[in-house]
């Protein structure tokens, strides 16, 4: 099928326009992180907010909002998971930290260790202002000594 | 002296995992339950090689009634081992077992606990149900069950991170699956 020149031209740019105008318009949004399935699993509500709850293992990662991509300070997340204080209904593997200006948060704990057939952490967003998250990241190796999780509530 | 060595190399692959995985660092980060219902599995699996050499008969001084009746009775050990399994693991944490249960867990492998375990409490019925069914078909509803639980515990064993040791684990699980088809090739196809 042979097309004019100038034809092809057209309908290049239109194409082009409308593939990056919807792109452009949503430039600073970011698609809201969802729960992950067994997330709220053995959740205690209202975890307290800790300096720390050991060592040698840091939870982390960043919080930001859907609508503008903004990080999110001063936002509640709650950790918990099995370590070698307990498992994941252990009072003391339960805390809570707040985000700094840029979003971060970061939890040192005492070493996650495998709970039911995965090593894991707990993670939630349940204050309210945004819909709640729970988010349940894998850690690729037992003897890891961090694991992210990023959310972006709406 | 043959005999001597199938009982060694059985007791050694049944010990040998049996052994590792009780001298796992991660038991001493886990409650009574949680430990009581992981052995609970581990035993199951090590019942899992050693029935279909109960029931092929490949076992010295086990062979022909008497092995019919140590397999019968491993049948049942089976299954209370399986329910103890499900048991400490509900006592350790209900919402995990329950998503396992109602198959909404975010594992992979639980899925294949799911259907062995349902695949053992078929075999359960249908033993209640063995003299009311033909011979024929029982044998191979059975022998279809028993490789189905066999297939679905090994692969929900294998991709779980847990007590167990790797190489010794994959040994057992491999043993299992070359044991369980050996006797299903022998009884249903040569000795026909």
């Amino acid at each position: 099928m042979l097309m004019p020149r100038r034809h092809f031209l057209v309908t290049a740019s239109a194409a082009a326009a409308a593939l990056s105008l919807p792109a452009t318009a949503r430039a600073a949004s970011l698609a809201p992180t969802s729960s992950m399935r067994g997330g709220a699993n053995n959740y205690r509500p209202g975890a307290p907010i800790v300096e720390r709850l050991g060592s040698g293992f840091t939870v982390h990662g960043k919080v930001l909002r859907a609508a503008d991509g903004r990080p999110l300070e001063g936002r509640r997340i709650q950790i918990w998971a099995a370590t070698t204080l307990g498992g994941e209904r252990e009072p003391r593997n339960h805390g809570s930290v707040l985000t700094r200006a840029d979003g971060s948060f970061a939890l040192e704990m005492e070493q996650i260790v495998p709970n039911f057939g995965q090593p894991h952490a707990h993670l939630a967003y349940d204050d309210g202002e945004f819909e709640t998250v729970f988010l349940r990241p894998v850690m690729p190796s037992p003897r890891d000594t961090s694991v992210r999780a990023d959310f972006v509530l709406a | 002296m043959r005999s001597a060595f199938t009982w060694a190399a059985l007791a050694a692959l049944i010990a040998v995992p049996v052994a590792l995985a009780a001298a796992s660092p991660w038991l001493g980060y886990r409650g009574f339950a949680y430990i009581t219902g992981g052995f609970a599995g581990i035993f199951a699996l090590c019942l899992l090689l050693i029935q279909p050499l109960l029931a092929a008969g490949y076992l010295p001084g086990l062979r022909g009634s008497k092995g019919r009746l140590w397999h019968r009775r491993a049948g049942i050990a089976l299954v209370a081992l399986t329910a103890l399994h499900i048991a400490g693991l509900w006592v350790t944490s209900p919402p995990d077992t329950l998503d396992a249960l109602l198959l909404r867990s975010p594992t992979p492998f639980s899925v294949w606990g799911f259907i062995s375990l349902w695949g053992i409490a078929a075999t359960a019925l249908l033993v209640a149900l063995r003299r009311k069914l033909p011979p024929r078909c029982w044998r191979w509803a059975h022998n279809a069950l028993a490789a189905l639980v066999v297939l679905a515990t090994v692969l929900h064993a294998v991709q779980i991170e847990g007590a167990m040791e790797l190489i010794s684990k994959w040994t057992l699980c491999i043993a299992a699956l070359a044991a369980t088809a050996a006797a299903l090739i022998d009884l249903r196809l040569l000795r026909r």
